[in-house]
């Protein structure tokens, strides 16, 4: 793989992104932009559902680089998010030597706590140089690990170095691309933050939802597209509770091509709600006479704009 | 509007507006310290100011933190890129939630007036003041006049005695919510997970056999979530009640309030003010429904759309506390009292209007709430926290499935 340069404008990132196939509105690239030039993280929040975690994605893909993907969870700890040394090699090791007679503790230890008895976990990979340039770390859904977590972040993220108390400090060479997305389950410590750029990732206007149909399921039919794009739009106006991210849109748009629909139509709309909407309430409120309201709402808008 | 050449003063006079700039966005509330500055200028360099939009994103991914920061930093923006001598001028009308000390605003005069001195160096300020000063004051109040304030209730003041008494009873309280093991591990020699890492050092300490060394899950209590009636019929009980969460709030962490009447106000961040008086003023001064009428479903519902999926994410416990009076008999309550139950880990109802003990179940409102919650806890004579923190001590039941409907 050959080593891609860093885009060296916002323009540049805007072209990039859209290799990757990824419509970003300038503010998105300008904050990626930023990210990258200055070798800060990028912490993301948003919805569920409107394409943080495809950022990262595109990125070490058009960039060429290798993804190390953390995916957070409630109870995430350092053994599993940056390294756990090798219990039972290390057991082993210990009986040889035992048995081997060998009588010089301090070796022992030393040569038990080394970087071969070491099982390295997504932080650690990504601090580790790569010949492709330094990997893209996805820290994927921060909100849902607790605060202890965040804190030993802040060290990775400051200074990109992790301390092994047996081995010593070990610093990345260059500093990865690290983007942190968070669905705001809970607040992330402003500390955390603080050392991030920051932005807020909203659902795209109706052209560059289009756009993202256009690239992301090629085989629908224009006029299929455009009606789902003036749709969706339409809904997230709606007093929903969960609103449809683009996500569900590419989904719904794919699911309507699988049937062979042309173009919506208010019984197609009430079979196919489900791909769409996530919460019985939800469905519940729009099934029926609302879909029939918001589509003609939406035929004529499209009839008027030509 | 001024276009980007007149930012470009050359030499550091950019950098310095910037600065200004960052000062004007901190005295509105944001927290931005010199370190921001200077990412700020770095930023700007390396993206360089051809486009005003990008400029302004720029300046956004630095300077903005949280999502509710955009609206307060673009409005900052597009005043202080125009003229910054006029946003230090209405800064007070553009932000009503923030007030500035008297002394302050005497200090922020000859900066603000040095600051239009550093932007508009060869020009007279006077015109652009004369014409410029109604124009924004138009646009402030469009902006900002909705929010009616009404800032009546006058706290009592605490005393010392009342304070310490109010530590006590916290220190007694147990809430009837046991801890829950978490996902992470400390030693203890009973444990029943083996700690690898510290038998293996023990190990090449000690040699010979090797010793486990043993673990156990870490216990914490779990997020608390207080939802407070503040209506009228609640009117006696709100002191008291404020007081209680300020010092929960104080007490442990992870604890989120809420106060509604016919709306809900978060009121979180003005609790964690260590001093009660001062954070009791706050609330005073910002929450718009003081002993009003009570529209428990509506509100409820906004908590459930806003707040339930920021709030209850790791598994909350609710301490919801009215008298269950709802102005509107009860409409739409059910189904989001029933949303609420479902999405946190208990529902604890406390309802301090039952004042004598042979209570039934008769309005409309109560018989709504009645089967959703984990938890009833009536109190009789809510007078002082220790009341409350001994009705909340008492042991719980097992979470049923039909709530309290047929236990009464």
């Amino acid at each position: 793989m050959t080593r891609a340069e860093l885009p060296g404008s916002i323009d540049a990132t805007v072209d990039l992104l859209e290799r990757g196939d990824y419509v970003a509105d300038r503010s998105l690239a300008t904050t990626l932009f930023l990210a990258l030039k200055m070798g800060r993280p990028l912490f993301l929040e948003g919805e569920a559902g409107v394409g943080k975690t495809e950022i990262a994605k595109v990125l070490s893909q058009t960039l060429g680089r290798r993804l190390v993907r953390l995916q957070c969870y409630e109870g995430l700890d350092a053994a599993a998010a940056v390294y756990e040394w090798n219990y039972a090699r290390q057991m082993i090791e210990i009986r040889l030597a035992e048995a081997e007679g060998v009588a010089d503790r301090a070796r022992l230890a030393a040569d038990v706590f080394g970087p071969e008895f070491l099982i390295e976990r997504p932080i650690l990979q990504a601090l580790r140089p790569d010949t492709a340039g330094a990997p893209v770390l996805l820290i994927d859904e921060l909100d849902r690990t607790d605060e202890p977590f965040e804190a030993y972040l802040l060290e990775v993220l400051a200074d990109f170095q992790v301390t092994i108390p047996e081995l010593g400090t070990i610093k990345a060479p260059e500093p990865p691309i690290v983007i942190v997305t968070s669905n705001r389950t809970r607040e992330i410590h402003d500390a955390l933050k603080r050392r991030c750029l920051y932005h807020w990732v909203d659902y795209p206007s109706a052209a560059r939802e289009l756009e993202i149909l256009r690239r992301k399921v090629p085989g629908a039919p224009e006029r299929l597209s455009a009606q789902v794009v003036a749709f969706v739009q339409a809904l997230r106006a709606e007093d929903l509770f969960k609103l449809p991210g683009i996500a569900e849109t590419i989904d719904w748009t794919t699911a309507l091509t699988a049937l062979n629909a042309l173009a919506l139509d208010p019984q197609t709309v009430n079979d196919t709600l489900g791909v769409l909407l996530k919460y019985q309430d939800d469905i519940a409120r729009i099934r029926g006479s609302e879909a029939a309201r918001l589509l003609a709402t939406v035929e004529r808008e499209l009839a008027a704009a030509g | 509007m001024t276009g980007p050449g007149d930012m470009d003063g050359g030499g550091g006079r950019l950098a310095e507006n910037i600065m200004h700039f960052a000062r004007v966005l901190r005295r509105a509330g944001l927290p931005l310290g010199p370190g921001k500055v200077i990412d700020a200028i770095r930023a700007v360099e390396v993206a360089g100011i051809r486009r005003r939009d990008d400029f302004y994103w720029t300046l956004h991914a630095v300077f903005v933190n949280r999502r509710d920061q955009r609206d307060l930093f673009d409005q900052a923006f597009h005043v202080f890129w125009r003229n910054p001598k006029l946003l230090e001028k209405s800064l007070s009308l553009l932000l009503p939630s923030v007030e500035v000390p008297a002394e302050d605003e005497k200090k922020s005069k000859p900066a603000s007036q040095r600051l239009a001195e550093a932007m508009f160096p060869d020009r007279g300020d006077r015109p652009a003041k004369e014409s410029g000063e109604d124009e924004v004051e138009v646009d402030m109040t469009l902006t900002w006049s909705d929010r009616e304030r009404l800032s009546g209730l006058d706290f009592e003041k605490m005393t010392n005695a009342e304070i310490a008494a109010a530590k006590q009873a916290m220190a007694r309280l147990v809430m009837p919510v046991a801890t829950v093991p978490t996902r992470r591990m400390r030693p203890d020699p009973r444990g029943r997970a083996v700690d690898m890492r510290a038998t293996l050092r023990a190990s090449l300490r000690a040699g010979g056999a090797i010793a486990l060394r043993r673990k156990t899950r870490r216990e914490l209590p779990p997020p608390l979530v207080v939802l407070c009636d503040i209506s009228g019929s609640m009117s006696r009980y709100s002191r008291m009640l404020l007081h209680f969460m300020h010092a929960l709030t104080n007490d442990r962490e992870r604890v989120s309030s809420f106060l509604f009447g016919t709306r809900l106000t978060n009121i979180t961040r003005h609790l964690r003010h260590k001093d009660v008086d001062v954070a009791l003023g706050k609330i005073g001064t910002q929450v718009e429904d003081w002993s009003g009428g009570t529209r428990i479903g509506p509100a409820l519902a906004e908590f459930n759309l806003k707040w339930s999926r920021r709030v209850l994410g790791q598994g909350a416990v609710v301490l919801f506390i009215s008298d269950g009076l709802d102005r509107e008999g009860g409409e739409g309550l059910g189904t989001e009292i029933e949303r609420l139950h479902k999405s946190c880990r208990r529902l604890i109802w406390l309802n301090p209007l039952l004042r004598w003990s042979g209570f039934e179940p008769k309005s409309a409102g109560i018989r709504a709430i009645l089967p959703h919650v984990d938890e009833f806890r009536p109190v009789h004579n809510l007078d002082s926290l220790a009341d409350l923190a001994q009705a909340l001590s008492r042991p719980a039941g097992p979470r049923g499935r039909h709530g309290w409907e047929n236990r009464l």
